[in-house]
């Protein structure tokens, strides 16, 4: 489904991601699909840090980098102006990481989704602060370690696409650098619809996950296909459909490759499978009852 | 015009005739009613802007640094606790030159929590890069914003206009509302620079790897900050020429022969006219400094005030725990290298709104014209 050129690269070479980034590539595909008509806030993350250093910029887009906490509200400031200017040709993109988006964030998230405000949330999830090193974030899945979670967290992870759906914002996804269409199809539907849009895209850290540089996508597939991180759309926080249909491969096959999962014993990873199988039957309730309405 | 308006409603009158084309705002006591007004105005269909309301006083600064960064002109509001949540958000917004206004209601910060005025809020955020203009009256408070849109998009400095809480913000005083015909010759539509180029793109406000790289920004925007002051001066006698009224970075009262000058800021200054007056008629020689421009520091100015004045009394509406009042060190700092020499005498009146009454003030001007020397530590003025 191109709707438009998805093959012009705006990201240059030469950015400062680490060896097997999975934020490199998801930022790759989503400028993308974006185009060149975009301008980007990015908030302190990796991604902030990939994006080059001053005066230099790996970026072939006008970009901002804002506050720690303010993606959401800076991205509706430029979408504002540009309206107020007549500019309503150029898009605006917040990338922030899941620190940025599930913690110190989220109230002004919540601000502009409640507003309705016309710019694309992109959150670039790689399950902990990794820019600052590897410490847990609410979007630290429960048992994996990090540096602060040395036991493995405790809590689980944060449901921040239950949260964004609960704004009935016109249009909330999943995506995965695993499967590179899906995403950059979904970005192209985002910038097509009026108001707030939310991307949740989970992007494997070879570093922060503790696994080789080359597994990168391979963990983002075996996240998707175990049903851990399912590909699934929410239109008007309502409308909930899956855009691929997992294998639902057994969930200790994306854990094995990951040392932050190291730790734990047959009966821990029992658990996960149960607990990932409770989701996914909450989540498919969701979209059999929008089937069932006939609302998609 | 001849018109009635509190200090909030003269604030988002102005703010309504700038044309501010984006408002993001936040509720808090006493700033409210300009929030309120200019909500009514864009319901009415008389605001030329559009009104966002956030959910936090964090954001409006986001989406005013945002905003005016892409090329609107931008206002917002705030008192106290609203402005301590964006203390981040202003150092960012001076960092990132952007010229965006913002009108302050000086009222006490918690602990304990109370609504009344107190400059501390204000004058804690001294160091974040913004102007800061104190006004007396709710006059100068509508001068002061049309004035601070021409001062800051001409040095791409914000600023605040700050107003003492009810005294002003709440207290209706008639007025004079130009035209906004002449508004618009004194302060066009903005044209700021374009900083998102999709022809030219950039990384805006990117990390910097070096002390060395660092450096020149901050050094920029301290001269900047210098240079601003003659902006400050010009845009001044130029409103003063179209509209007959101007106020100068500060106003000396009588300080030409002066044995004592006092030093105000804000709306207790013309209870201290009235304070003087009564002096004088006893014969005693007693002036008055007004200070209204905070930052940048009027030092040339307060130099020039106090040559051969032997005694000063500052009297602060603000406190620095562990120092003294404000304005009072920063009168100090200013005079230390300077010919002008005064003894200076430090007093706390008037904290969380308490009444500043002529006669308390013409009972300070006694006490500190009796006093051989200034005490070490401020005096602290309980009321009548």
């Amino acid at each position: 489904m191109y709707k438009e050129n998805t093959v012009e690269d705006l990201m240059r070479s030469g950015h400062f991601a680490c060896p097997g980034c999975g934020v490199a590539i998801a930022m790759r595909l989503v400028l993308r699909a974006l185009g060149r008509k975009t301008i980007a806030v990015i908030i302190p993350s990796c991604a902030s840090i990939i994006a080059a250093t001053h005066p230099h910029s790996a970026l072939e887009i006008p970009a901002f980098h804002g506050t720690f906490e303010t993606a959401a509200p800076t991205a509706a400031g430029i979408s504002y102006a540009l309206k107020i200017r007549g500019k309503s040709d150029i898009t605006v993109v917040a990338i922030a990481g899941d620190g940025g988006t599930f913690d110190i964030g989220l109230q002004s998230l919540s601000g502009t989704a409640d507003r309705n405000e016309h710019y694309i949330y992109v959150c670039l999830d790689n399950e902990a602060y990794m820019n600052t090193g590897i410490q847990a974030s609410s979007a630290t899945p429960r048992r994996a370690w990090t540096i602060t979670t040395p036991a493995g967290r405790s809590a689980r992870k944060k449901n921040i696409m239950e949260i964004m759906a609960a704004h009935r914002i016109p249009y909330a996804a999943t995506a995965s650098i695993g499967y590179p269409q899906d995403l950059m199809d979904k970005v192209q539907k985002a910038k097509g619809i009026e108001g707030t849009k939310f991307l949740h895209i989970l992007t494997p850290c070879a570093t922060g996950w503790r696994m080789a540089e080359n597994l990168t996508v391979n963990a983002a597939i075996l996240s998707v296909e175990t049903r851990i991180f399912p590909l699934y759309e929410v239109f008007d926080g309502k409308k909930y459909g899956i855009t691929y249909e997992p294998q639902g491969l057994p969930v200790e096959e994306y854990l094995k490759i990951q040392g932050r999962y190291r730790h734990l014993d047959a009966g821990q990873i029992e658990r996960m499978q149960t607990e990932t199988d409770e989701e996914w039957e909450s989540l498919y309730r969701h979209v059999t009852d929008c089937q069932r309405k006939g609302a998609l | 015009m001849r018109d009635l308006l509190s200090g909030n409603y003269a604030i988002a009158e102005a703010v309504r005739m700038a044309k501010a084309q984006l408002i993001p705002a936040y509720p808090i006591t006493p700033q409210t009613p300009i929030y309120e007004r200019l909500s009514e105005m864009e319901s009415q269909g008389t605001l030329p802007g559009v009104m966002v309301r956030v959910e936090s006083e964090h954001s409006a600064m986001a989406m005013c640094i945002a905003a005016s960064l892409a090329g609107v002109r931008v206002f917002t509001a705030t008192s106290s606790q609203g402005l301590a949540l964006m203390h981040e958000m202003l150092h960012f917004a001076s960092g990132n030159r952007v010229p965006v206004v913002m009108g302050c209601v000086n009222r006490v910060l918690a602990v304990p929590w109370s609504f009344g005025s107190d400059q501390t809020d204000t004058l804690s955020q001294r160091d974040t890069g913004w102007m800061q203009f104190y006004c007396e009256d709710n006059q100068e408070a509508f001068d002061t914003v049309i004035q601070a849109y021409r001062i800051s998009e001409a040095t791409m400095l914000p600023s605040m206009v700050i107003i003492d809480a009810f005294f002003n913000s709440h207290f209706i005083e008639p007025m004079d509302v130009p035209d906004q015909r002449l508004i618009d010759l004194f302060l066009p539509q903005a044209t700021l620079p374009e900083r998102f180029d999709l022809n030219d793109p950039a990384f805006i406000s990117n990390v910097v790897t070096s002390g060395a790289q660092f450096l020149p920004f901050r050094e920029r925007a301290f001269t900047d900050m210098e240079k601003a002051k003659e902006i400050i001066r010009e845009v001044d006698i130029e409103y003063r020429a179209q509209f007959g009224r101007g106020y100068g970075m500060v106003e000396t009262v009588q300080t030409k022969d002066a044995q004592l000058v006092l030093v105000t800021s804000g709306s207790m200054t013309s209870t201290a006219r009235m304070a003087i007056e009564a002096l004088r008629d006893k014969g005693l020689k007693v002036g008055l400094l007004k200070i209204k421009a905070f930052r940048p520091f009027p030092s040339r100015e307060v130099e020039d005030a106090l040559q051969n004045i032997p005694k000063v009394a500052v009297i602060d509406r603000n406190i620095s725990i562990g120092k003294e009042g404000i304005f009072c060190q920063e009168l100090k700092s200013a005079l230390y290298n300077s010919t002008a020499r005064p003894r200076i005498y430090g007093y706390i009146a008037g904290l969380d709104g308490l009444d500043v009454s002529p006669e308390i003030i013409e009972n300070i001007c006694l006490e500190v014209l009796g006093k051989e020397m200034p005490d070490n530590l401020p005096i602290w003025v309980k009321g009548n």
